[in-house]
């Protein structure tokens, strides 16, 4: 009954093959012959288009929800060969009003603790099948950091081939804004509000990437919206991987931190130019790549966007307090993935690439 | 042929004939023995399949349900607190009409915390949507595993074989277990119509709002009360191929005229019929077998019931604050009758209580002596043993 069978996308993953043939007989990316000519312009945007949308618009997100745009990057980067499971939140809900799916891969929905248990019995299913699809889980922050954490860790170490990827947007977004073990120090919410006696959240956000890592899986990353050839480029290389991968991408939420759904990837971009959010890669437990910042920026420039944050801006004492508290947090990350880099510094988004509207051109 | 096998090394056996793709369990006492047989199956090559050792009884029904959902055959067991520990997992499988079949070695829940047998685990998930089936010996259990594949696959309602803990699981008993070519006739391939696959995506587990639920609700209910058709079926085409019925959803043993009647589950059936053997100079009275407590078999039960005075409902859990849980159904069965039976509702042998066969003539004698219908009562409480504020 719950079932939304889209033949339309049977063309989609035709089309995707024959883009990867194109790919390999000429070594780079080609798009499909034209009947006109087009202007220079269009035609490299075109070429810059997905080449398969695992994820459709129209779906019921807030404007400018970060987690839309995570997933949207996420499926379009694994490709048409996949199995998505979803724990319940936010993605979920705003992708799935049955009798709608805006999914265009398998995708299963079970509880909000299980994805990556749903996802270790495909993957299971999938070897005993003698198939090479990709199994995806997917996940809030809530269903990884928190509840669904203990499914999550026994997947790792019994080393299913699953890639999980957590949204990371730092509260419960879809039950209306409850701390998280990722919400971040003094950061509102409706269970860790600011008031005359609290400064909003009193604990730290869980470390989870480390914790991760320490499962030895082959490969563990952050990733930001903000910088979607990194994400798209982690989720290719999280792919290629046999085995468990997992990548934290950051989402700002425009409704749960209190911003405008325009300034979305600017919030996340200052989120990791700050070091608040350290985008980094690990290999078998070891840091093995971060991105590098050539300008840190101060915490208040992020912290002053987002009305989570508001009350830090307030008179009393213990607000600059914990602002510098937070400041204390972004340079101890700093410091310790050594962020201070003269690398490339990848402001991708900045450029044309794939933040903006419009589908596929088909 | 028949072999000695403890009851749990039949179940993993049984298991293994049915092909399952993945299987994914975790230790629980006393269902234990049957992950460890079935990973012996695997490990000295008898049976093909990814055994997933989950880190809780709620990975190992997720685990089953995501690989069944992906069109693999799938299997878990579990007693007591995992069954519990599943229990939003196993709602989450039957809502989603996604078929597989758990063996639930049944066992008392705590606390206080107690290791053996009672019904009480099976019990506290009878609404999750799934079918139970309880087995009144080993071969019934083998039988009915063997079934329970075909059951779930035809219906697409998973299926909860109970088995109950030591008293079954852990005794010794001559087994025939049908041969492998008999049981590929009996259960074709697993075929999951909605099967997540790349090439033909789906989307299940959508949100659905008050406008459809409630038909959604309708048609799972529906299935269930279908399934006993297939259940029935399944039980004669099995006897058709291997030679021998479990009984459908019910059976009776005695006279059919019989004016008095025993009604329970599982393996206290067995203990009953043999008192009936020894005790049979008593009373004329007949055991009605209750094989599927879900689907309820109300139009079975109303028709061994027809001409019974006195129904003893025995059964091996409670309802605190309420009294008997099959009792209560029964007993609302009975409403529907012209002259329906008094009904005297016991619970038995909780805990891992012996249940010994003298059992029989006692109840006969209670029932018959009785001037009022028993409500509800702990046949075998011993209430002496209590303060008095507590008796
Ligand atoms: C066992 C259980 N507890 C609580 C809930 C209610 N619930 C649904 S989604 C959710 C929060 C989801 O938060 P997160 O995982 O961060 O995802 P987001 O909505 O923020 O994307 C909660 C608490 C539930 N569905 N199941
Ligand atoms: S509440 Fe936040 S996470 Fe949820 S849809 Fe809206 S913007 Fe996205
Ligand atoms: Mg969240």
């Amino acid at each position: 009954m719950t079932i939304i069978n889209d033949a339309a996308v049977d063309v989609e993953i035709r089309k995707a093959v024959l883009r990867s043939k194109l790919k390999e007989r000429h070594g780079v990316e080609k798009s499909f012959p034209r009947r006109r000519k087009e202007e220079p312009a269009l035609a490299e945007l075109r070429e810059r288009q997905p080449a398969f949308r695992g994820l459709e618009a129209g779906h019921r997100a807030c404007q400018g929800c970060g987690e839309a745009l995570g997933a949207r990057l996420v499926a379009e980067a694994a490709g048409p060969d996949v199995i998505l499971t979803n724990a319940t939140g936010c993605l979920e809900i705003f992708t799935s009003p049955w009798p709608q799916s805006a999914w265009r891969v398998p995708w299963i929905h079970s509880l909000f603790e299980n994805s990556a248990a749903i996802a270790a019995g495909i993957e299971a299913a999938m070897k005993h099948q003698g198939k090479a699809t990709k199994v995806i889980a997917q996940g809030g922050d809530g269903g990884t950091f928190d509840i669904g954490f203990q499914a999550l860790s026994g997947m790792l170490e019994r080393m299913h081939n699953v890639l999980y990827v957590c949204y990371d947007n730092e509260a419960y977004m879809n039950t209306g804004i409850q701390r998280s073990g990722s919400t971040p120090h003094a950061a509102s919410t409706t269970t860790s509000p600011a008031g005359q006696e609290r400064m909003g959240k009193r604990h730290l956000k869980k470390d989870l990437l480390s914790i991760i890592a320490s499962h030895h899986i082959p490969y563990a990353a952050s990733a930001s919206v903000a910088y979607p050839r990194d994400l798209r480029r982690k989720v290719r290389r999280a792919m290629e991987v046999e085995g468990p991968t997992f990548l934290q991408v950051h989402c700002p939420c425009p409704l749960g931190w209190g911003h405008d759904g325009a300034v979305t990837i600017e919030v996340a971009r200052l989120a990791v130019q700050t070091g608040l959010f350290p985008v980094v890669e690990f290999e078998r437990g070891e840091v093995a790549g971060v991105m590098p910042l050539r300008n840190p920026q101060s915490v208040t420039e992020y912290l002053k966007r987002q009305n989570r944050f508001r009350h830090l801006f307030s008179n009393d004492p213990r607000a600059r307090e914990e602002r510098e508290h937070l400041q204390a947090l972004a340079d101890r990350n700093i410091e310790k993935f050594n962020l201070r880099g003269e690398g490339m510094d990848p402001l991708d988004s900045e450029g044309a690439d794939t933040v903006r509207r419009g589908g596929l051109v088909a | 042929m028949l072999s000695a096998l403890e009851g749990s090394q039949a179940v993993a056996r049984a298991v293994g004939l049915c092909r399952p793709g993945v299987v994914a369990a975790y230790p629980i006492t006393p269902q234990t023995h049957i992950v460890e047989n079935i990973s012996k199956l695997v490990a000295d090559g008898q049976l093909q399949c990814e055994l997933v050792s989950v880190e809780s009884e709620f990975s190992a029904a997720s685990v089953a349900l995501g690989a069944a959902a992906a069109g693999t055959r799938a299997y878990t067991a579990s007693s007591s607190q995992g069954i519990l520990l599943m229990g939003e997992v196993l709602y989450n499988i039957s809502g989603l009409r996604v078929p597989m079949v758990l063996t639930c070695a049944n066992r008392a829940l705590g606390a206080p915390l107690n290791i053996w047998n009672d019904q009480q685990d099976s019990m506290a998930v009878r609404d999750a949507g799934w079918i139970q089936l309880y087995c009144a010996d080993n071969q019934e259990a083998v039988d009915t595993t063997i079934q329970a594949f075909r059951i779930a696959e035809h219906t697409e309602v998973p299926v909860m074989v109970c088995v109950d803990g030591f008293v079954l699981t852990h005794t010794l008993e001559p087994i025939d277990l049908p041969t492998q070519e008999q049981v590929d006739r009996f259960l074709p391939p697993y075929r999951f119509d909605r099967a997540l696959d790349s090439r033909n995506p789906l989307s299940l587990g959508t949100c659905v709002d008050p406008l459809f639920f409630t038909e959604s609700r309708h048609s799972q209910h529906k299935a269930l009360l279908r399934s006993m058709q297939e259940i029935v079926a399944a039980d004669s085409d099995y006897a058709g191929i291997i030679g021998r019925s479990c009984g459908g959803v019910l059976s009776v043993v005695g006279p059919a005229e019989a004016e008095i009647a025993i009604l329970a589950m599982g393996s206290v059936c067995s203990t009953l019929q043999e008192g009936m053997q020894i005790f049979s100079q008593e009373r004329v009275v007949k055991l009605i077998k209750l094989r599927a407590y879900r689907p309820f078999p109300f139009l079975a039960l109303r028709e061994v019931l027809q001409g019974v005075r006195e129904l003893v409902v025995l059964e091996r859990a409670v309802a605190p604050g309420s009294g008997g849980i099959v009792g209560m159904e029964v007993r609302s069965l009975a409403t529907t009758m012209n002259s329906p039976p008094r009904i005297h509702n016991y619970a038995v042998g909780l805990g891992g209580r012996d249940v010994p066969i003298e059992i029989y003539p006692r109840l006969i004698e209670a029932v018959t002596c009785a001037t009022e219908p028993v409500w509800f009562e702990i046949f075998d409480v011993e209430v002496e043993r209590l303060p008095i504020e507590d008796r």
